[in-house]
C-alpha cells in the first residue's frame, strides 16, 4: 500500500534471529514449495505457541516492511486473489486449544489455530454444537474460517458466523493485541469488531482466539429429498417451504448439466415434532416426487471442490449470491451460458447462497465466469471465484465491491497502514 | 464527568464556528422553513432522550424527508465543522441521542416510508424514521414480523433500533437488529452516500453494515435500511411459574438450556418488580419471590412436546403456581406485565435509575445475592427485571430525589452493580447502549488497546469526528495520527489540544 515499502525477496538475517528471540527454533523455518499461496513462494514459516509471540512476530514483520500471510488449516489459501507479496507465513497450528466450553452458559472460547471438528467433539460432550458446517472442518481451523466467512447448509436456520461470534481477540499488524465483544450472547458496548474481521481475509488483523455462543445437538435429525422436473418447479418448493411455518434448519436446491434438479430439506427437532413436519411437507410438494436421501446431500459443497477432472479438464468453482426468488434463474443462467462447451452443477442454499462449478477448457470457464458475474451484478448479486485452474490468474477473485470500498481502503490503512497483512488479496487491491 | 475526559472533545467546539444567521438561511433553503427548528422553546423538546438526567439544547434541529438532504445537511456540517446528533423517536435509555453543545440535532422522522415489501425474498425496505411495530403491522397480513421487539417497539424508530443494535424479549432465539439488517444507505460524516451490505447476502468487502449497526450514531446516519422479515410461528405459548425465590428461577432457566430448549423468551421478575407491575397494570401475577415467563414458538407438536417438560422443570425447582396462557387475549396480558415494568416504577418509587448489564446466566445467583447486599448498604430498593434466558439484568435502583443525596447514592450504586457484571464476566449493556451514560465504564471493561482499535474504525468513517461526538468512547482518538506509533497531532501541534 505504502509505495515506500519495497517488496523483498529474502529475509535479512537480523529479522530472522529476531524472531527466533521470540518463537523457539525449532518453529521457525525456511518456506517450502508446499508453503506457496496461489503461486506465490514465502520465506519462511512461524509458528508462534501464543498470542503474544503472535503480535511480536507481526511487529517484527510489520517494522520490517515484510508481508505477512496467516495461515491456519490451509484448506483455504487459494481462495480470494495472489497475494502480491508473500514473505512470512504465520501459522496458529500450535495456538490450538479450547480455552474454555462454558456449558451451561451455552459459550465457548477457543484459540484460532483450533480446528472447527475438535471444537465440535469438543462441545458435543455437553450435547451442543457451534451451529455452523463449513468447508472440510477436520482441517480447517476457526481463525481460517472467520477470516473467509465460511458458511454452510445450516446459515439458513442459525445465521452464519456473524451472527455466532461474540467476542474475538485480534493481534495488528503494528503488534496492537486487541479484544472486542466478550462472553455473554447480548452485548452492545462499544463497536462490534467480531463482525468487522469475520471475512475479512486476515487483512486487518490476525485473529487469535474466538468466542462462539453454541446452540444444542439436536435430538433428532431427517433428510426428505424431492426431484423436480425443471429448476423452476424446485425454485416453487423452496418458496412454497420458506413461506410455510415448517421449520426447516437447511433447504437447498442442487442442480447441473444432465441431472435432475433436486430440493433438499433438513428437519432437527423432536420425533413428535419431525413426523408432524414430514407430513406436512409432502402436502406441498405437488408433482416433486420424493427421492431416497441421507444425511449426505448435505457433503454437496465438498464435492464441488473435489478433483475428478475429465478428458484434461480444468475446473474453478465460484461462491453466487443471488436473492432467495432468483435461484431457477440464476440455474438457468448458468445453463445458458454453459451451452457452449461447459459441464456444470450448482448447490444453492435457501439463503440465496451457493457454489456453481464449471469444467472445460480454462478460457472457456474465465469468459463463463465472467458473464455469469455480470449478470449477477446487475441484479444486486455477486461471484466471487474460490477454486481456479492454472492460467486463469487474471480474472479478478471478488468483483464489483459497491461504492463503500474507499471506505474499505480507509479501514484498510487504519489498521494496516503499511499493507503487511495478505497484501493485494482481498476487494479493490486491498 | 471529570473533566479531563471530556477536554480533547473541546477541540471540536471551540473549533465548530458558531452556528450564525448565514449557516441556518443555508440550512433552511435544503429542509424549508418547516425544517429547520431554532426557538428555545421548541428547542426544549430534543434536549434529551429516553434518559432524562443529561440534557443539552441544540442549536437547531433539522427534519429533513429526504437522503439528499441529509446529505445536504451533512454536507455544511462538514464544511463548517458542526457536530451533529442524528435521533429517531428519541426513546434510547443511554442518552445516545443526547445533543451536543453548539451542534445540531438531525431528526429523522420525517423520513417514515415503508418503501417496499417483497415477501418472496422476505425482505422490508424502510426509511430510518419508520416506527418498529408498524413493519410487523404491514407484513401481518402475509403472517409475517419483524422479530427484535425492545419494550418500545410500538414508539421507537427502525433507524434508531439500527444505530443501538436494539434487543428485546425475544433475541434469545430471534437474535438481535444487526441479525435482522441485511443492507445500508449510509450517509458518512463528509456527506458521502454508501451501500453497505444489501438485500443479497454476503456482499463482498468487509462487512462495514456488521460494524454500523450498534455504533449508536458515530459512524453516519442511515437513511434506507434493508430488513429481514421472519414467517410467524405455526403456534406460540406462554407459561408463567411462580418461584419461591430468584435461585430457584434461575436454577430453572439452567435446567431447561440444559435440556438443550431454547425457547423464545426467558424473562424473570423478583417480587419487588412483580408488586410494580401489578400495581400499575394488573396483569394477575402470583405474588411470589420470583416469576419466570417462558415462550415457546414453532411447530404444534415441538411446542407441546416442549412445554411438558418447561413444566416438568419448573416443578421440580419449586415452582407453586404454573399457569399456561390459553389465548392471544391472556398471553397479552402475561407481557403487559412485563414490558411495562419499567414505567411500574412509578407506581413504587418517585424516581430510579434503569440498568443494563449482561452476565453469564450461570452468575445469576452470585450477582443477585451480591446486588442484594450492595441494596441493603446503600438503603436503596433495587427492582430486577431480566432478559434471564441470555442473562440481561435490568436492575432498577429506586430512590427519591427529594431527598438530598439520595440520587448521588443512587447513581454509586447502580455503578457498583454494572462493576459486578463486569467481575462476574459480562458486560456493562446488553441493548440500551454506551452512550453518554455509560462510556465512564467502558475502560472497566475494555483495556485500553481495545478502545484505541474501536476508534481506528470511527477514524476510517468520520476523521473530524462530528457524527455524535463524544459518546460511547472516555477518551476519543484524534485521527490525524497514525496508529500504532505516536505522531504528533496538527491540533496538538497548534496548541489546540492536548493527549492524555
Amino acid at each position: 500500500m505504502d509505495a515506500s515499502v519495497s517488496p523483498k525477496t529474502s529475509l535479512s538475517s537480523t529479522f530472522e534471529s529476531d524472531v527466533r528471540k521470540v518463537v523457539p527454533a525449532e518453529h521457525v523455518r525456511a518456506a517450502a514449495a508446499s508453503d506457496a499461496v496461489a503461486g506465490v513462494q514465502p520465506t519462511l514459516v512461524v509458528e508462534p505457541g501464543n498470542e503474544q509471540e503472535l503480535a511480536k512476530v507481526l511487529k517484527l514483520a510489520n517494522t520490517a516492511g515484510l508481508a505477512v500471510i496467516p495461515r491456519g488449516g490451509g484448506t483455504k489459501l487459494e481462495w480470494g486473489n495472489p497475494p502480491e507479496r508473500s514473505d512470512l507465513i504465520l501459522s496458529t497450528a500450535r495456538m490450538n486449544r479450547v480455552i474454555e466450553h462454558a456449558w451451561a452458559d451455552l459459550t465457548v472460547s477457543v484459540q484460532a489455530g483450533c480446528t472447527v471438528a475438535k471444537l465440535q467433539d469438543t462441545v458435543a460432550k455437553h450435547g451442543q454444537r457451534l451451529a455452523l458446517d463449513p468447508l472440510w472442518s477436520e482441517q480447517a481451523t476457526i481463525g481460517g474460517v472467520l477470516s473467509t466467512n465460511d458458511s454452510g447448509a445450516l446459515r439458513l436456520r442459525f445465521g452464519s458466523l456473524r451472527d455466532l461470534v461474540i467476542g474475538a481477540t485480534v493481534a495488528l499488524a503494528d503488534g496492537t493485541v486487541a479484544s472486542s465483544g466478550g462472553k455473554v450472547v447480548k452485548n452492545v458496548a462499544g463497536y462490534d469488531l467480531p463482525k468487522l474481521v469475520t471475512g475479512a481475509f486476515g487483512t486487518l488483523g490476525v485473529i487469535t482466539r474466538a468466542i462462539f455462543r453454541l446452540h444444542p445437538l439436536p435430538k433428532e435429525t431427517q433428510t426428505i429429498s424431492f426431484l423436480t422436473v425443471d429448476a423452476m418447479e424446485a425454485q416453487r418448493l423452496v418458496l412454497a417451504i420458506q413461506n410455510s411455518k415448517l421449520v426447516h434448519s437447511a433447504l437447498q436446491i442442487c442442480c447441473g448439466v444432465e441431472m435432475q434438479p433436486r430440493v433438499d430439506i433438513l428437519f432437527e427437532g423432536t420425533e413428535a415434532g419431525l413426523s408432524a413436519q414430514s407430513a406436512q411437507l409432502k402436502l406441498m410438494a405437488g408433482e416433486a416426487i420424493q427421492d431416497d436421501s441421507t444425511s449426505e446431500v448435505w457433503n454437496r459443497r465438498h464435492e464441488m471442490f473435489s478433483r475428478t477432472e475429465n478428458d484434461g479438464d480444468s475446473f474453478a468453482v465460484a461462491k453466487f449470491t443471488t436473492l432467495p426468488a432468483e435461484i431457477a434463474q440464476t440455474a438457468e443462467m448458468i445453463g445458458k451460458i454453459a451451452a457452449s462447451g461447459l459441464r456444470w452443477g450448482a448447490v444453492a442454499q435457501a439463503t440465496g447462497i451457493g457454489l456453481v462449478r464449471m469444467d472445460g477448457a480454462v478460457p472457456d470457464i474465465a469468459a463463463g465466469l465472467r458473464r455469469m458475474r455480470e449478470w449477477l451484478e446487475t441484479r444486486g448479486g455477486s461471484l466471487v471465484i474460490e477454486q481456479r485452474p492454472a492460467g486463469m490468474g487474471e480474472l479478478e477473485a471478488w468483483g464489483n465491491s459497491g461504492d463503500a470500498l474507499g471506505l474499505m481502503q480507509a479501514v484498510k490503512r487504519q489498521f494496516d497502514p503499511q499493507g503487511t497483512l495478505n497484501p493485494g488479496r482481498f476487494v479493490g487491491g486491498i | 464527568m471529570a473533566s479531563g475526559i471530556s477536554q480533547p472533545r473541546e477541540t471540536h467546539i471551540v473549533d465548530a464556528r458558531i452556528v450564525d444567521a448565514r449557516i441556518f438561511d443555508e440550512l433552511r433553503e435544503i429542509v424549508g422553513p418547516r425544517g429547520l427548528i431554532t426557538s428555545r422553546e421548541e428547542l426544549h423538546t430534543y434536549e434529551c432522550d429516553g434518559l432524562t438526567n443529561f440534557r443539552v439544547l441544540p442549536r437547531a434541529v433539522l427534519l429533513p424527508d429526504s437522503a439528499e438532504q441529509v446529505q445536504k445537511i451533512v454536507r455544511v456540517c462538514h464544511r463548517e465543522k458542526i457536530p451533529f446528533v442524528a435521533r429517531g423517536s428519541g426513546t434510547g435509555l443511554s442518552g445516545g441521542a443526547l445533543p451536543v453543545e453548539n451542534g445540531v440535532v438531525i431528526s429523522l422522522t420525517r423520513m417514515n416510508k415503508i418503501l417496499e415489501v417483497d415477501i418472496p425474498n422476505a425482505r422490508v425496505t424502510v426509511e430510518p424514521g419508520v416506527i418498529n411495530l408498524d413493519v410487523t403491522a404491514r407484513v401481518a397480513p402475509q403472517e409475517y414480523f419483524y422479530a427484535p421487539d425492545p419494550s418500545s417497539q410500538s414508539v421507537c424508530s427502525i433507524g434508531g433500533n439500527v444505530a443501538e443494535n436494539s434487543g428485546g424479549a425475544h433475541c434469545l432465539k430471534y437474535g438481535f437488529t444487526t441479525t435482522h439488517v441485511l443492507g445500508l444507505e449510509v450517509v458518512l460524516a463528509d456527506g458521502s452516500l454508501v451501500h453497505l451490505g444489501g438485500k443479497t447476502l454476503d456482499a463482498p468487502g468487509y462487512d462495514l453494515m456488521g460494524v454500523f449497526v450498534g455504533s449508536e450514531g458515530t459512524l453516519g446516519i442511515a437513511t434506507k435500511i434493508i430488513l429481514r422479515i421472519v414467517k410467524r410461528p405455526e403456534c406460540v405459548q406462554t407459561l408463567l411459574a411462580a418461584f419461591p425465590s430468584t435461585n430457584e428461577a434461575g436454577a430453572a432457566v439452567s435446567d431447561m438450556i440444559a435440556a438443550g430448549m431454547l425457547p423464545a423468551a426467558i424473562e424473570m421478575m423478583d417480587n419487588l418488580a412483580i408488586q410494580a407491575a401489578e400495581a400499575a397494570v394488573h396483569a394477575n401475577y402470583p405474588n411470589c419471590g420470583a416469576l419466570l415467563l417462558v415462550e415457546l414458538d414453532g411447530p404444534v407438536a415441538e411446542v407441546a412436546a416442549l412445554m411438558a417438560h418447561v413444566d416438568e422443570i419448573c416443578k421440580k425447582n419449586s415452582a407453586w403456581e404454573i399457569r399456561v396462557a390459553q389465548s392471544d387475549a391472556e398471553r397479552a396480558l402475561v407481557w403487559k406485565g412485563r414490558k411495562a415494568a419499567f414505567a411500574a416504577m412509578g407506581r413504587i418509587s418517585p424516581n430510579y435509575i434503569v440498568q443494563d448489564g449482561v452476565i453469564p446466566r450461570t452468575e445469576l445467583p452470585n450477582v443477585m445475592r451480591e446486588i442484594g447486599r450492595l441494596s441493603k448498604e446503600a438503603g436503596l430498593r433495587v427492582a430486577n427485571v431480566f432478559h434471564a434466558g441470555d442473562g440481561n439484568l435490568h436492575p432498577l435502583v429506586l430512590y427519591d430525589r427529594r431527598i438530598s443525596g439520595q440520587e448521588e447514592v443512587a447513581e454509586t450504586l447502580s455503578g457498583k452493580i454494572l462493576e459486578l457484571c463486569i467481575g462476574a464476566g459480562g458486560s456493562i449493556t446488553g441493548e440500551h447502549g454506551v452512550g453518554e451514560d455509560k462510556k465512564k465504564m467502558m475502560s472497566k471493561m475494555y483495556s485500553e488497546p481495545d478502545l484505541e482499535t474501536m476508534q481506528r474504525v470511527r477514524c476510517a468513517f468520520d476523521p473530524l469526528q462530528l457524527s455524535n461526538p463524544s459518546k460511547i468512547f472516555p477518551r476519543p482518538r484524534l485521527c490525524g495520527e497514525k496508529p500504532g506509533e505516536y505522531v504528533a497531532h496538527p491540533l496538538e501541534t497548534a496548541g489546540i489540544a492536548e493527549r492524555f
